[in-house]
C-alpha cells in the first residue's frame, strides 16, 4: 500500500470500510457538530448507539443522516460500544474507531490512529493525552489518572501512558477478539486487559483532547473522577475473583 | 423457659406449617419436605436445649455457643450476598444483551 493513500480519509475509505461508533447518553448540545465535522472530514459508515437519552439525541443524529442504534433501556458506555462494535462487525466493518459525542476529540486525529492498522502494525490503537501532543487534563484528573495507571500496572500488568482515554481504533480481527462484558465505565480498563491477555498488538497514538467547560460539568463522565475510579477498581477485583 | 426460646419455637413452627402448604400443594417433594423438616426440628432442639449447641461449640473452640450461631449465619449470609451478586452480573448481561439485538434488530428494519 502507498503511503499517498492516506493522505486523505477519501482514499482509505475506498478500500476500507471505517466505522466510527459514537455512544450517546443526553449529548444534544454537542453531537450535532461532531457528526458535521465526521462527515466533513469523508467517514461515511457512522453510528451513534443512543443510550436512552432523554433529549433529543435521536432527533439530531437521524437529521445529520447516520445510522442511530437505539438502547430502550439505559445499558452505560460500555454496552454502548460493544452495541456499535457488533454492528459494525456485522456490516462488513475493516475498521472500527470509537469516538466520543462531547466534542472532546479531534477528528483530525482519526487517521494517525487508523493509519498504523492499515499498515498492519499494530491491531489496537489507543489514544493518548500524555505523549507528544498537548492535552489541557486538569490537575485533579492528572491524579487520578495516575493512581489508575498505577492499580492497572499493579493487577494487571498493563503498562500504558493513559489508560482511560475513550478514543481508540481497531481492527476487524481485534473488534472480534476484544469481549466488552463491562457495561459501565469499567469497559476502558477491561479492554485494556484484554489487549495483553490476549496478545493484541497495540500501539499508543498521541491526541489532543479538549477539555471544555462543557465537557467539564458533563458528569457522567464519571471514568475520570476519583470515587467512580476507586469503584471501578473494586468492581474489576470482584469479577476477577468470581471468575 | 425463656422467652426468647418460646419466639424461636413459634418462629419455627410458622416456618414448618409454610413447607408443609407447599408440600400439600405439590409443589415441593417429599424428600425436600423431609429435608425442611430435619432443619427445622434441630432448630427447635437447639432452642430448647442449647447444651445442644453447646456441645458443638466446644468442639470446634468457640466459648459461648450463641456465637458459633452467629458465626455460622454471618458465613451463611456472606455466601447469598456473593451469590446475589453474581446473579444479578448475570442478569445484567443477559439484558444487556436483549437491549443490543432490540437496537441492532430494530434499525434493520427502517
Amino acid at each position: 500500500m502507498g503511503r499517498n493513500r492516506f493522505d486523505n480519509n477519501r482514499g482509505i475509505n475506498n478500500i476500507m470500510k471505517i466505522f466510527i461508533i459514537i455512544p450517546a447518553h443526553n449529548e444534544e448540545k454537542s453531537i450535532g457538530p461532531v457528526l458535521d465535522n465526521l462527515k466533513k472530514c469523508g467517514y461515511n459508515d457512522i453510528v451513534v448507539v443512543n443510550d436512552f437519552s432523554k433529549d433529543n439525541t435521536e432527533k439530531i443524529a437521524r437529521q445529520k443522516g447516520v445510522v442511530v442504534l437505539n438502547h430502550i433501556i439505559n445499558r452505560g458506555q460500555g454496552a454502548s460500544l460493544a452495541t456499535g462494535n457488533e454492528y459494525a462487525l456485522r456490516n462488513g466493518a475493516d475498521i472500527i474507531v470509537h469516538f466520543d459525542a462531547d466534542g472532546q476529540m479531534m477528528v483530525e486525529d482519526i487517521l494517525a490512529m487508523i493509519k498504523p492498522i492499515i499498515e498492519k502494525k499494530a491491531d489496537i490503537t489507543l489514544g493518548s493525552r500524555f505523549i507528544g501532543k498537548k492535552s489541557n487534563v486538569p490537575k485533579f484528573k492528572m491524579f487520578t489518572l495516575m493512581l489508575g495507571k498505577i492499580f492497572l500496572r499493579t493487577f494487571y500488568r498493563v503498562r500504558l501512558t493513559d489508560s482511560q482515554c475513550g478514543f481508540r481504533a481497531m481492527s476487524k480481527k481485534a473488534a472480534e477478539t476484544i469481549e466488552i462484558k463491562q457495561d459501565k465505565m469499567e469497559h476502558a480498563s477491561e479492554i485494556l486487559v484484554e489487549i495483553f491477555k490476549k496478545r493484541l498488538k497495540y500501539k499508543e497514538i498521541p491526541v489532543t483532547i479538549k477539555y471544555t467547560e462543557y465537557s467539564k460539568e458533563h458528569t457522567h463522565h464519571g471514568r475520570f473522577h476519583l470515587w467512580s475510579g476507586i469503584k471501578i477498581a473494586f468492581k474489576m477485583m470482584i469479577k476477577r475473583l468470581m471468575q | 423457659m425463656e422467652p426468647i426460646q418460646i419466639i424461636l419455637v413459634i418462629f419455627v413452627f410458622f416456618a414448618l406449617s409454610r413447607a408443609y402448604l407447599r408440600y400439600s400443594e405439590g409443589k415441593i417433594k417429599a424428600a425436600e419436605f423431609a429435608f425442611w423438616i430435619v432443619i427445622w426440628v434441630s432448630a427447635i432442639a437447639a432452642a430448647l436445649s442449647p447444651k445442644i449447641v453447646g456441645f458443638f461449640s466446644n468442639l470446634i473452640g468457640i466459648g459461648r455457643p450463641a456465637d458459633l450461631i452467629i458465626y455460622i449465619a454471618i458465613i451463611l449470609l456472606f455466601y447469598l450476598v456473593f451469590r446475589s451478586y453474581v446473579m444479578i452480573d448475570e442478569i445484567d448481561q443477559k439484558m444487556t444483551k436483549i437491549v443490543r439485538e432490540l437496537a441492532i434488530g430494530r434499525q434493520k428494519k427502517k
